[in-house]
């Protein structure tokens, strides 16, 4: 065990003493998750990382706010970002969402106009009705964009409410509330994580399938984490490279003849891989809060994440490993798998705007569990909601593992 | 003597190519045994199978009382392996290589920090030890390569050409390492293809070539084979020596394998100086210019040449 370690963090030092490595492994990503998504946040909406949301909309209030806010989603601001569909009736909207065909469901109750804004003559105003947010579980990013937008949405018309005490439904009228200012505000509170409903304690919100609470969207929160997680199939082909490196310089064939079992040496330069691989990891993670000031989530549920993606991860490095015969070969493959991974599994725009098959697809890389787990926490959801994501990212290292240990047995790493 | 290595008919074959063709032979615990023999002889395979690298294709070996069959863990322990080529993690220093490989050789502690401390001093390097491997130049690469090898005191040492490529300075420092690790109880296998090595350092030498152990005893043992055969070396200038010198050397009377070099023309012959009136006047037949004339006696050069009608070196 000693010697396994030792070889682990013999490995570590190596990896992080590479400075074309640390360059991939640290400042890539950091840069490219600056520079996607400076593009994609600032210039133009349609260029944005999640595009054409697909959102039912049931109208049973048929008043001045509920049409603002069909209006909202339908607006020509929003026409990228969102796809919303409008039924009668909430059942077959809930069904909608149940069969994937939405990423959420918006159903506004009778009378939730009228629970808001006074009656004209009496100055009363009605009992006090929700808006039902029945999300998507599968979608969780798509799902908190339309809640942020909403809560945007329902933050100005409280605000209206409230401090000018005039009738909202003339704000609306006079156009003062902008379907398109909704949108933006959305996106600022989006930002700052928590500032949500909490503070309009008038509206509430109902969700129904999900228990993610406020909205993380922001082309920097969706960026860091696909960019974190594309790199690290870096580090895991670089981790695979070194051990034909090694074998090609000696130094394999000299651990082979000092007292060491051949798991004990591949389980070392496992261990190594892994170990970088975290770190790698936690070290994007803290550097992109503290520098774009992103909020992760729950830090213990993030570190599982993390654990469990590194594993998957790793377990793809060994099956290059098992397959190439060359380090060269390996850092082709690992590059090539790099790119498509990231583009296959959403580290440049969400899968969940792409047709079922890509989705379907897009599990079997670590890079699509990752970012549904790391957009699931930093929307405020819980471990429970993640552990299906690392339990799937478990399997997948376990199976890859397994199939490389095969391979190698049968060709012979070592032997000549 | 009790021997620490015991090799039978090992035979390691690389696909069709056999690089070691069934070789016997024995070293005695305290010895330093050399394997003589021209590039792609055999030798860093012997040396391969016997440290348990590769597994022998046939025949077996016993190191110790353990066979390299099936005690690869045992042996391994008894043995220290200085390879041919640098092994070492050129990211890390001189003192971060030699801890890292202590402690897989199951040093640790205080015990690893002293061996390091004084390895380092042997080889040297106690004041550049903590640069980078890469920082260095190739001799004292060679010497922490070296370095590595003894961390553990082992029994029995494999060094696999050991000089090839160094300086003459850091070569004389190698040589009498050798020399003086033996002093202190080492056993060493060394393998060369330099003869005056294999010369210098070797209580017995095995010759090998094309996978075959072609001789095996002393020095002496070895040149008694070759009879009281001497070879006669005569010294010319590049271009003095034309074909037909070297064409009628070979067929004058007590002269056997003519072998021509740049600089030289060595002829192998049971008495040279019977032979060497003939060749200084064919010389002056051909107006050929000699610019000095050697008698050696039997060398392991000459036990090769006799063995295989090569020279060891091109
Ligand atoms: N991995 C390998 N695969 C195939 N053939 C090999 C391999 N290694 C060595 N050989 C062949 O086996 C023969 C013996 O090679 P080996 O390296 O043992 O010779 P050597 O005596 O150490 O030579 P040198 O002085 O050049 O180091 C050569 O013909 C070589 O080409
Ligand atoms: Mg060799």
């Amino acid at each position: 065990m000693n010697k396994i370690l030792g070889i682990g963090w013999k490995e570590v030092k190596l990896a992080f003493r590479d400075r074309a490595g640390l360059i991939l492994m640290l400042l890539a990503p950091m840069l490219l998750t600056l520079g996607l998504g400076l593009v994609t946040g600032s210039f133009n909406r349609s260029s944005s990382p999640v595009s054409g949301i697909p959102v039912v909309l049931v109208n049973l209030d048929r008043a001045q706010i509920g049409n603002a806010i069909v209006d909202t989603f339908a607006s020509a601001e929003l026409k990228d970002l969102m796809d919303p569909m409008l039924v009668s009736d909430a059942a077959s909207a809930r069904k909608m969402v149940d069969d994937d065909k939405a990423a959420a469901a918006l159903i506004i109750p009778v009378g939730f106009t009228d629970s808001i804004i006074p009656n004209t003559s009496t100055g009363a105003t009605g009992p006090l009705e929700q808006i039902e947010l029945y999300a998507n579980p599968t979608r969780t990013t798509s799902a908190s964009v339309v809640k942020t937008i909403l809560e945007g949405f329902l933050g100005q018309v409280e605000v209206g409410r409230i401090s000018a005490e005039t009738s909202v439904a003339a704000l609306i009228d006079q156009g003062l509330i902008q379907p398109g200012d909704a949108a933006q505000l959305g996106a600022q509170i989006g930002m700052q994580q928590g500032v949500g409903l909490t503070a309009n304690p008038a509206i509430a919100l109902e969700q129904s399938t999900t228990s993610g609470s406020a909205a993380g969207f922001n082309a920097l929160a969706y960026m860091a984490p696909g960019m974190a997680l594309m790199f690290l199939m870096y580090t895991v082909s670089y981790g695979g490279r070194s051990i034909l490196y090694e074998k090609q310089h000696g130094t394999l064939p000299r651990l082979m003849v000092a007292p060491l079992t051949t798991s004990q040496i591949l389980g070392g330069k496992i261990l190594g891989v892994y170990l970088t691989g975290v770190i790698q990891m936690l070290i994007l993670i803290g550097a992109s809060a503290v520098l774009f000031d992103l909020n992760w989530g729950n830090p213990l549920s993030i570190l599982l994440v993390v654990l469990s993606a590194v594993f998957a991860a790793v377990g793809w490095g060994s099956l290059i490993v098992a397959f190439a015969k060359t380090p060269s070969q390996v850092a082709n493959i690992g590059s090539a798998m790099m790119l498509t991974f990231g583009i296959l599994g959403g580290s440049f725009f969400s899968v969940e705007s792409m047709p079922g098959w890509y989705t379907i697809l897009s599990r079997i890389t670590p890079n699509a569990w990752g970012i549904s787990s790391f957009s699931t926490l930093a929307a405020g959801g819980t471990l429970l909601d993640i552990l299906p994501a690392v339990f799937a990212l478990l399997a997948m290292g376990g199976v890859l593992f397994i199939i490389s240990v095969v391979v190698i047995r049968r060709r012979g790493l070592f032997q000549e | 003597m009790n021997s620490i290595l015991e090799v039978h008919e090992l035979v390691k074959k690389y696909g069709a190519t056999v690089a070691v063709n069934g070789i016997s032979f024995d070293i005695k615990e305290g010895e330093i045994f050399s394997l003589l023999g021209p590039n792609g002889a055999g030798k860093t395979t012997t040396i391969s199978v016997l440290s348990t690298l590769l597994a022998p294709t046939a025949g077996d070996a016993m190191i110790g009382g353990f066979s390299i069959r099936k005690d690869q863990l045992a042996i391994r322990r008894m043995i220290g392996v200085i390879p041919q080529e640098l092994a070492l993690y050129d990211d890390l220093s001189a003192r971060e290589n030699l801890y890292f490989w202590g402690s897989m050789y199951d040093l640790r502690g205080k015990q690893l920090k002293t061996r390091v401390d004084e390895i380092l001093e042997q080889i040297g390097l106690t004041d550049k030890a903590n640069q980078k491997i890469k920082s260095y130049s190739g001799g004292m690469k060679r010497r922490v390569n070296i370095g590595v090898g003894l961390l553990h005191r082992p029994r029995l040492i494999f060094m696999d050409e050991p000089t090839v490529g160094i300086d003459a300075q850091s070569r004389r420092a190698i040589l009498d390492s050798v020399k003086s690790l033996n002093a202190q109880g080492m056993t060493v296998l060394y393998t060369t293809h330099y003869m005056e090595e294999a010369q210098e350092l070797s209580d017995r030498v095995g010759i090998i070539d094309h996978g075959d152990l072609i001789a095996l005893g002393t020095q002496s043992e070895l040149t008694m084979q070759v009879g009281e055969r001497e070879t006669l070396v005569l010294h010319v200038g590049e271009l003095d020596a034309p074909e037909e010198f070297v064409e009628r050397l070979k067929i004058l009377p007590g002269a056997e394998h003519v072998q021509r070099t740049d600089h030289e023309i060595s002829i192998n012959t049971p008495k040279a100086d019977e032979l060497l009136s003939p060749v200084v006047a064919l010389s002056n037949e051909l107006n050929i210019k000699l610019k000095s004339v050697d008698m050696q006696a039997p060398d392991l050069e000459t036990v090769f040449l006799h063995l295989t009608g090569r020279a060891l070196r091109d």
